[in-house]
């Protein structure tokens, strides 16, 4: 194995660890106005609601952002050419996803400074599009790489609509929605307990039929126009993992075992999108001999070695911390643990 | 304009902004962790509450910065493709090492300090604040050695084989003395920038308390702790400043020409402090004030016998050595960003000299005057920091790497070899879509920012809440919720 596939495999797994974790954010963001709607019609309840739903993800979600710094930079190191051909090329929908993800980060961040209804209104919609802008945008990206891009002779690409607006690009959008949606919907379920964690749980019971088909539907297009013998693996795995997290959720059992059974749902989808890529990183649809593979793409050896060391030393380190910090909120919340606001009133000058 | 000046225009305007946040997270996270510090150590609840009065505005700070970092990153492959694709052996490795080394700390443990409070034991608590401190410099390492790369590129070398930049010793690029300089003098400036802050606001709130318990014990410490931290770094600003100078008159001789609107190579010229000028380059510049000395000093420590070489002359080598161009960076703005960075140090400086000398022995200042000069103070290191990033990017141009004087003379890419491919009106969309966005995210920083500033420490933070025991079934609320 040479360095080259060492950090394809590298990159895969910052990605799982990017839609493994940003994805149950990008769900409990996606759903959290439901969990306001689905209280008993009194305003204080519903924004407890809400609140018990953000909170979850309170204290770990920027965090797990820094995979997607982490994978972008990595990318940037080891497989320049792909950074610069993908990025450029796939300008507008990027655009979109930074908006979501400033947007949202805001949003989350400032929701509680003010204890306004008309405030949290704003917040609301801003961790709603941030959530759901990414969700569907991330699916649509990595569906129309696998599909191939018009990668020329200069490894350019002049973008048409039809490249990342197709019958397989939407598909995958709407997978990796309803997947983020439902992985979210189970990871509120394992972290809260009362009328929230019922809330949850019903909203990942009602997901697991549109979300199996949706997710089977992709896997299967995917593995029958981009598969291999290899690939069926990570197909198997993920309808396995999938009908198990379906299991766990319909008979009420184990919460943490279908957050699990999602996590590597998610994590199997990243896996056979990549391992269907290989050894392509970008697929020319003008001409096979243009596309951007894990050789053509590549840094020196030098850098591949020096970026190794880093990543084998540092991934395990950071994977430490960060598990230490879910064990540190292992405590599942309810409404009832939410305090009063703690932002300052809309108006109001120095007393 | 053309998609490179659309493009330029975009950069300029989003990492400006970037920046303006940024340097006050660096500062004010190491100055939180010495305010928790004095509060685990002595007990004493003022500076409890001061940690959570500037903690607050620290993290509606720390949200837009990390909101916006987000599209620095993206956006060198976005719309600086050909760059990317030609330095990204040697640039993305400090890149990525900053994801790994630096942001996922900080990051994380924000969380954790956030939430945390009740939750971990003090000293835990406490060290969560201190990792986000070293988190957040080490970050600035490693994007300034990034950054020092295209000012200085070294531990690289240009193959013809590939076509760009590869890497031939990661230690000779985080070792760059352009990168140590800058580094240095960035982190100074980023200290300056919130130790103001903090002196600034708790003198605003010391004159507006006058002589009451809170100002004894809150105010006046934390705009003393504040004024002491922002002259230590303005001196470190001067001395790192000057070392970084004297590089660059080797580096980039271009860059400091420029600086200087010095036309034509001179024997011990005149510092400028005043230059008239109708048009953007040397035909018609007029010197109005200049002092001796001063340059030859910058450039080379000595105060005669220095020969600096001119913007006209320097241009003719440049042609020469790398074919027909204009290598001239823009001469106005070179010359009054660089004269703005340091004069606006004026400010902090006067004002943490006088609010010293007003505080002395216990004294509680409450002339009126002392607020306003407080108001006034506030925005000049932001304002500093900017010029500072204007002055060392615009006086590059028009390279996007410049050739380094002693390293491989192959290895340089000019501002137009770098920009994407676009069309003028798809990065005319990217810049109005974060122009506006940044724009309507500035204002509610603003407002959030002077409002919580105006409400000042909060009276029932006075007291920390015990920690809670882990696995404990009563249903406390949260120490901490959004």
């Amino acid at each position: 194995m040479t360095l080259q596939h060492l950090w394809f495999i590298i990159l895969a797994a910052l990605f799982v660890g990017f839609f493994v974790l940003e994805g149950f954010d990008f769900g409990v963001g996606m759903l959290m106005e439901f969990f306001g709607r689905a209280a008993d019609g009194a305003e204080e309840t519903a924004e407890q609601h809400r609140r018990a739903a953000l909170n979850t993800i309170g204290p770990v979600w920027d965090g797990n952002e820094v995979w997607i710094i982490t994978a972008g930079a990595a990318m940037f190191a080891a497989f320049p050419g792909m950074y610069a051909t993908l990025f450029s090329g796939l300008y507008l929908p990027l655009l979109a996803i930074l908006v979501g993800m400033i947007v949202r980060v805001c949003a989350i961040e400032w929701r509680g400074k003010i204890d306004d209804p008309q405030w949290r209104r704003w917040a609301d919609i801003g961790i709603a599009m941030g959530s759901w802008l990414p969700a569907v945008l991330w699916g649509v990206a990595f569906a129309s790489i696998l599909r191939g891009l018009p990668v020329d002779a200069h490894h350019q690409i002049q973008l048409s609509a039809g490249d990342v607006l197709n019958p397989y690009s939407l598909l995958g959008g709407i997978a990796t929605a309803g997947l983020f949606a439902f992985h979210g919907a189970v990871f509120v379920t394992l972290k809260t307990e009362g009328a929230v964690h019922d809330d949850a749980r019903r909203f990942a019971t009602r997901l697991t039929v549109p979300v199996t088909v949706i997710v089977a539907a992709f896997g299967i297009w995917t593995q029958m126009a981009y598969g291999n013998d290899v690939t069926w693996i990570a197909l198997g795995v993920a309808v396995v993992a999938q009908l198990s997290a379906v299991r766990l959720v319909w008979t009420r059992r184990a919460d943490g075992w279908a957050f699990a059974a999602t996590a590597v749902v998610v994590a199997a989808v990243v896996v056979l999108l990549f391992s269907c890529l290989y050894p392509n990183l970008i697929p020319s649809t003008l001409n096979p001999a243009w596309s951007l593979t894990i050789h053509n793409a590549s840094s020196s050896p030098y850098t591949l070695k020096v970026m190794t060391w880093a990543a084998l030393l540092l991934t395990p380190l950071v994977m430490c911390y960060q598990g230490w910090t879910y064990w540190v909120f292992r405590q599942r919340i309810s409404a009832a643990h939410i305090p009063a606001s703690i932002g300052l009133s809309r108006n109001g000058g120095p007393h | 304009m053309d998609a490179l000046d659309v493009s330029r225009w975009q950069f300029g305007i989003t990492t400006v902004y970037h920046f303006i946040l940024v340097p006050l997270t660096i500062g004010l996270a190491p100055l939180l962790a010495v305010m928790q510090t004095i509060w685990v150590v002595t007990g004493n609840p003022a500076w409890y509450r001061l940690t959570k009065f500037f903690g607050k505005l620290f993290l509606i700070n720390f949200a837009l910065g990390v909101a916006t970092g987000i599209v620095q990153e993206f956006q060198f492959g976005m719309n600086w493709s050909e760059y990317s694709r030609f330095v990204g052996d040697v640039f993305g490795a400090p890149l990525a090492l900053e994801g790994l080394a630096a942001f996922f700390f900080e990051s994380t443990f924000i969380g954790l300090w956030i939430f945390g409070w009740t939750k971990l034991p003090r000293l835990v608590h406490l060290a969560c604040i201190w990792i986000v401190a070293f988190g957040v410099n080490a970050s600035a390492f490693f994007i300034i050695s990034a950054n020092s790369f295209m000012q200085h590129p070294v531990g690289a070398h240009y193959n013809p084989e590939t076509g760009r930049a590869e890497l031939t010793s990661i230690w000779e690029l985080l070792t760059n003395n352009t990168g140590i300089a800058a580094f240095t003098h960035t982190v100074g400036g980023a200290i300056l920038t919130a130790a103001t802050f903090v002196a600034a606001i708790s003198a605003w709130w010391m004159v507006r308390s006058g002589n009451t318990e809170e100002s004894r014990t809150m105010f006046r410490p934390a705009a003393m702790l504040g004024c002491a931290v922002a002259l230590v770094a303005a001196a470190s600003l001067g001395l790192t400043g000057d070392f970084q100078g004297k590089l660059m008159f080797v580096q980039q001789p271009m860059k400091m020409a420029s600086a200087e609107s010095l036309c034509h190579t001179e024997t011990d010229p005149d510092f400028s402090v005043l230059t008239i000028g109708t048009h953007n380059n040397c035909d018609s510049v007029t010197h109005v004030i200049e002092v001796p000395y001063v340059l030859p000093f910058l450039a080379e420590s000595k105060f005669e016998g220095v020969r600096l070489e001119g913007v006209q002359d320097l241009q003719k080598e440049y042609v020469a050595k790398y074919g027909p161009g204009d290598y001239r960076p823009n001469l106005f703005v070179t010359y009054w960003s660089f004269r703005m960075m340091i004069g606006l140090l004026a400010f902090p400086g006067l004002f943490a000299l006088t609010t010293l000398w007003l505080t002395r022995k216990g004294r509680i200042p409450t002339q009126r005057w002392l607020s306003i000069f407080a108001l006034v103070t506030l925005p000049m290191p932001f304002l500093a920091n900017s010029a500072g990033w204007v002055f060392t990017e615009m006086g590059r141009q028009p390279w996007v790497v410049a050739a380094n004087p002693t390293g491989d003379p192959n290895l340089h890419l000019t501002i137009r070899q770098g920009v994407s491919a676009h069309s003028a009106g798809t990065v005319w969309i990217s810049l109005i879509t974060f122009t506006a966005l940044y724009a309507l995210l500035a204002a509610i920083w603003f407002w959030l920012i002077r409002r919580y500033t105006l409400e000042g420490p909060l009276e029932h933070d006075a007291e920390p809440a015990p920690p809670t025991p882990p696995g404990s079934d009563d249903v406390a609320p949260l120490s901490f919720a959004y």
